[in-house]
């Protein structure tokens, strides 16, 4: 059962491609908007360019998160959702693997390309796929709590960023902080347990919290 | 056999009903009616398991629904006012991915079947938003079709469908009740359908 909602959300999202596609252009641009803005100082971009892409990936995040719920919460099948005689916990956790594998993964692809256009070196460029590999996911988990809470309000957009990005922060701090020591040669290796505890620790509650917005917000 | 007791509804800071009583057995039929607003679809939530109510119980086969969520899902199907189909996907992927969630997948052959008992045919592989209102109501009611529940909880399901098809509901639902099952619906509709046992329940406002 839990493969009928992934599959279902993939093939939604192959129907609408073009906003999936919006969000990967979103994060093409503004990642590449750094470099043009700054010019062409080798140093100064090496040592941006963790948190630019980052905080890009975070944006962009942000972006494709209003869509987890909503077009299901509109035409009702949200609430058939609800009705299955699954847990809850596993619908959830479908609807975010998909959304994840649509929006985020392609993300985590092409970063390396972008990061070229900072000068990284290749083993810097590994560094930078592995920590958004570990760490969208957990940007994804949290932020289906916050597309929950606000399914249904006016100005949910700006209310998920609000709610939201305060909790990437700890993805940010050690996403970029691992791309950053591997530019000074030190070794990541920490900040990636770090990235793969949040991880473990969102899987495990993220779907939970969210779940139990659902029923909230569709009461 | 459903069974409600002393149930009360609040919305905002207005009281909907309070201290409603109920029971359906197999094969008995209960008809919500009342003016706008006086709570039909809170009630159809409440007794679905999507809304809490803000007293009294709601009991299926003698236990409390909040204490059986998932075991209670499997016998009950809500159709709602939205018609909960994906309007990027046809009628045939529709309900296939529903009733594969619901635990009892369609063969393709089987939905197109389905889809041509509600009178679909020809129009299985369209994309819901290109059917009228009329005909995304009738996939919406495949969906009762697709295996055998116990309880249909029917909200305004004869809206926008023509004769033929409120005919054709009539007889799904005398099919239905026939073979033991229950079903609650709203509607303003005379029903005139023969049901081991009909109520009528009138919420006023």
């Amino acid at each position: 059962m839990f493969r009928w909602i992934v599959a279902r959300d993939l093939k939604l999202a192959w129907r609408s491609r073009a906003d999936v596609l919006s969000t990967l252009f979103f994060f093409v641009i503004v990642v590449s908007l750094f470099p043009l803005g700054i010019g062409p100082e080798i140093q100064l971009l090496r040592s941006v360019a963790p948190g630019v892409v980052w905080v890009a990936a975070l944006l962009a995040s942000m972006l494709s998160l209003g869509r987890v719920f909503a077009n299901d919460y509109h035409d009702g099948t949200l609430e058939q959702l609800l009705l299955t005689p699954q847990p809850l916990y596993l619908v959830v956790l479908g609807k975010v693997l998909a959304q994840w594998l649509v929006s985020e993964l392609p993300l985590v692809i092409i970063a390396p390309l972008l990061g070229v256009q900072f000068d990284l070196p290749p083993s810097t460029l590994f560094v930078l796929f592995l920590s958004l590999l570990i760490g969208t996911p957990v940007l994804s988990l949290i932020g289906s709590i916050g597309a929950a809470l606000t399914l249904g309000l006016r100005g949910g957009g700006v209310l998920i960023a609000i709610l939201i990005l305060p909790l990437y922060i700890p993805v940010l701090i050690f996403g970029a902080g691992a791309v950053d020591a591997s530019i000074i040669s030190a070794n990541p290796q920490s900040h990636f347990f770090l990235l793969g505890a949040l991880l473990s620790l969102s899987l495990v509650f993220a779907p939970l919290a969210t779940a139990a917005a659902l029923r909230i917000s569709l009461e | 056999m459903l069974e409600v007791t002393n149930l009360g509804c609040v919305r905002g800071s207005r009281r909907l009903f309070r201290d409603l009583n109920f029971s359906v057995s197999p094969g008995s039929l209960v008809q919500l009616q009342g003016p706008n607003g006086s709570g039909k679809t809170s009630l159809l939530r409440i007794i679905c398991g999507l809304a809490t109510p803000a007293e009294g119980k709601v009991y299926w086969r003698g236990e409390n629904i909040r204490a059986i969520n998932e075991e209670y899902f499997t016998s009950v199907r809500y159709v709602g006012h939205r018609n909960g189909a994906k309007e990027e996907l046809t009628s045939v992927e529709n309900l296939r991915i529903s009733s594969g969630l619901e635990g009892v997948a369609v063969s393709d052959r089987q939905a197109r079947a389905i889809l041509d008992r509600v009178g679909l045919a020809g129009r299985e592989d369209l994309p819901v938003r290109l059917l009228s209102e009329g005909q995304k109501r009738r996939s919406a009611l495949a969906r009762l079709l697709t295996c055998r529940t116990t309880l249909w909880l029917l909200d305004e399901v004869l809206t926008s469908l023509d004769t033929a098809a409120v005919q054709l509901m009539k007889s799904i639902l005398e099919d239905h009740l026939g073979e033991g099952g229950m079903a609650v619906i709203a509607t303003h509709q005379e029903l005139n359908i023969s049901a081991g046992s009909f109520q009528r329940l009138e919420l006023s406002s």
